[in-house]
């Protein structure tokens, strides 16, 4: 894979790994800062009634707007690593505020989702390679077919028609207890599901046909034990960087989830800043979401380290 | 293998036909096409506009229920304007941008994957970082603050969808390249003096056409679910113009009493997406198309 076409071994990948990690956060803070210089000034949304050319000439002194381009995105990301990310044009609370109050049920969600996924789409594939004719599993395997094509907010509301309005025994919105988790965690899983699933299948029928499971079947291994320990472990290692991928997803998915299901997370807050032309708030969403995503995919790669010694051994 | 049937042997006209494997692919297709025209033809078929209000028939059930009636077939929304009018000329909103965004994605990103897989070196490091930074930040955050920038109209969809999808067309089709380098026939023109462009025009490009068309037709779902994602959360498609994404939105609020208005919708986006995927995926078998660049 290309991922993995580096040179220094160990030390090599993971530091080349890091400094990729924060020029991408570098590109996601000068993308951030574009889209609130080219929104103009925010006089124009705080004072609609319009300004006199001297009042509009001192709020940009204040503000330092009149500084030259690169100096004004210096301190836009030293006032960043200072923790200041602004106010919200139209509350006047402050963004990061915002967000620290509604990220945990986002957060809830989209772990919950990750792990389901990962706890029914591995198994899934690894099943339907290892037992190609088997019915039950080509069935389940067509299933996960559509919940490639169909996308989270028509996922959610057949859920919601089903098991809300049609069998009534779930609840369908907000986050009260757990069994308010139950339908968008399932939700925001599906199509996550579908994809482990497909790339599961794939890379354990890649580990059937290379050399070391003809050698294990020929030491006389049992299938169980090759199936375990020689084909679905070599498996694994493509799929950590799938979940890594999928990450952007299924944090894109939480805001439809949020959306249909009414949710308290931070996808109404992003909606809303959209609506509003709030940009600050929308900054502070792309910033955030960039950063999670850029954490996870290093913790993956860390994992490809520890789950091929091939890396490690710098070969 | 024969399977006797009371017609095998006997007719020439039935044998013509058991020649023809309807495949995957074909039966998809002509589905597909047929949902196009639906769309194409949305003046013919219906004679309600999408927009015409009709408060005396608010949310009308669909022909087969009870109060259902021909005149509106997929019945009404809390507006009692028609849903087949409106799902038929969702279908041309949806199919229009998504097939412009598609084309201006795949243009950008085709050029800058040939160019990287041609001159590499710097050029290639370059575009795999910004693949890789395009990877990392959630897509739907990027149309978002677009659309903050530049207004919620039409083009600013086409083109944010544009700018955003050129990535992974460019990434593969390099990956193309870069295997096309290896067989040694662009090394060859290039010694007998063939200009870079011509090797790509002449050499490179026809090479690309079936992982293109493959990519292409399997990307085109995720392409149209942008748009009607962004129009389900209220920031895409802007009323009147009426996008299958919005009704399956606005249909939310009514689920209880009017699935159809969310539901009718949703049919007709899965039936798309779910069509092109199995096209796709048979162009693949088909084509023998490796497609990890």
């Amino acid at each position: 894979m290309a991922r993995l076409a580096v040179s220094g071994g160990i030390v090599g990948f993971i530091s080349g790994r890091i400094v990729r990690a924060i020029l991408t956060m570098f590109v996601v803070l000068l993308i951030s800062f574009v889209v609130g210089r080219l929104s103009g000034t925010p006089f124009e949304i705080m004072f609609p009634d319009g300004l006199t050319v001297d009042h509009q000439i001192a709020l940009e002194k204040k503000f330092k707007l009149d500084l030259p381009m690169h100096e004004q995105f210096k301190l836009y990301v030293t006032q960043i690593f200072k923790g200041d990310f602004g106010r919200s044009l139209h509350t006047g609370e402050k963004v990061w505020a915002m967000y620290a109050l509604r990220m945990p049920a986002t957060l809830a969600v989209g772990s919950l989702a990750l792990l389901v996924a990962i706890i029914i789409g591995l198994p899934l594939g690894a099943l339907s390679a290892l037992y190609r004719k088997n019915v039950g599993v080509t069935g389940a395997l067509l299933l996960v077919f559509l919940g490639y094509a169909v996308p989270h907010f028509v996922i959610g509301i057949g859920l919601i028609l089903l098991f809300g309005y049609v069998l009534q025994i779930l609840p369908t919105t907000s986050l009260d207890t757990w069994r308010h988790f139950v339908l968008p965690t399932i939700t925001l899983a599906i199509p996550m599901i579908a994809v482990l699933a497909r790339f599961m299948r794939a890379a354990m029928l890649d580990a059937i046909g290379q050399d070391y499971v003809s050698t294990a079947t020929s030491k006389g291994l049992t299938d169980a034990d090759i199936a375990k320990n020689h084909i679905f472990r070599n498996a694994l290692v493509p799929i950590i960087s799938v979940v890594g991928l999928e990450i952007a997803g299924l944090l894109n998915g939480t805001i439809f989830v949020e959306t249909v299901f009414s949710l308290p997370g931070v996808g109404r807050i992003l909606i809303g800043a959209v609506e509003q032309r709030d940009y600050p708030v929308l900054q502070f969403g792309l910033i955030a979401y960039s950063l999670i995503v850029v954490t996870v995919n290093l913790i993956v790669d860390l994992l490809y380290v520890v789950a091929d010694p091939r890396i490690r051994l710098g070969k | 293998m024969s399977h006797s049937s009371p017609f095998s042997g006997n007719s020439s006209f039935w044998k013509y036909f058991q020649g023809i494997k309807p495949d995957r692919v074909w039966v998809c297709s002509v589905l597909l096409l047929g949902i196009v025209l639906l769309g194409l033809l949305a003046p013919v078929i219906t004679h309600i506009e999408p927009t015409t209000v009709n408060l005396l028939a608010r949310s009308k059930p669909p022909v087969w229920y009870e109060g259902g009636s021909w005149y509106y077939p997929l019945g009404t929304d809390n507006l009692g304007r028609d849903m087949l009018s409106r799902c038929l000329y969702g279908i041309r909103t949806s199919f229009g941008i998504a097939t412009l965004g598609l084309i201006f994605s795949a243009i950008l990103g085709v050029s800058i994957g040939i160019i990287a897989g041609l001159v590499g070196g710097y050029a290639d490091e370059l575009l795999m970082f910004i693949t890789d930074v395009f990877i990392t930040i959630p897509n739907l955050l990027l149309l978002l603050a677009g659309i903050v920038l530049l207004g919620t109209e039409i083009w600013v969809l086409i083109v944010m969808i544009g700018l955003i999808r050129w990535e992974a067309y460019a990434r593969i089709v390099r990956g193309q390249v870069m295997a096309l380098r290896e067989l040694g026939f662009i090394e060859a023109s290039h010694v007998l003096g063939a200009s870079r462009l011509r090797i790509a025009v002449a050499h490179v490009l026809p090479n690309l056409i079936s992982p293109l068309t493959v990519i292409l037709t399997l990307s085109f779902p995720s392409v149209l679910l942008m748009e009607a994602g962004l129009s389900f959360l209220g920031v895409g498609v802007q009323p009147p113009t009426p996008s299958l994404g919005r009704m399956i939105g606005s249909g939310r609020d009514y689920l209880l009493d009017a699935w159809w208005m969310s539901g009718m919708p949703s049919i007709v986006i899965v039936s798309i997406t779910l069509l092109f995927q199995l096209i796709g995926d048979g162009l693949r078998d088909k084509l023998d198309v490796r497609l990890d660049g």
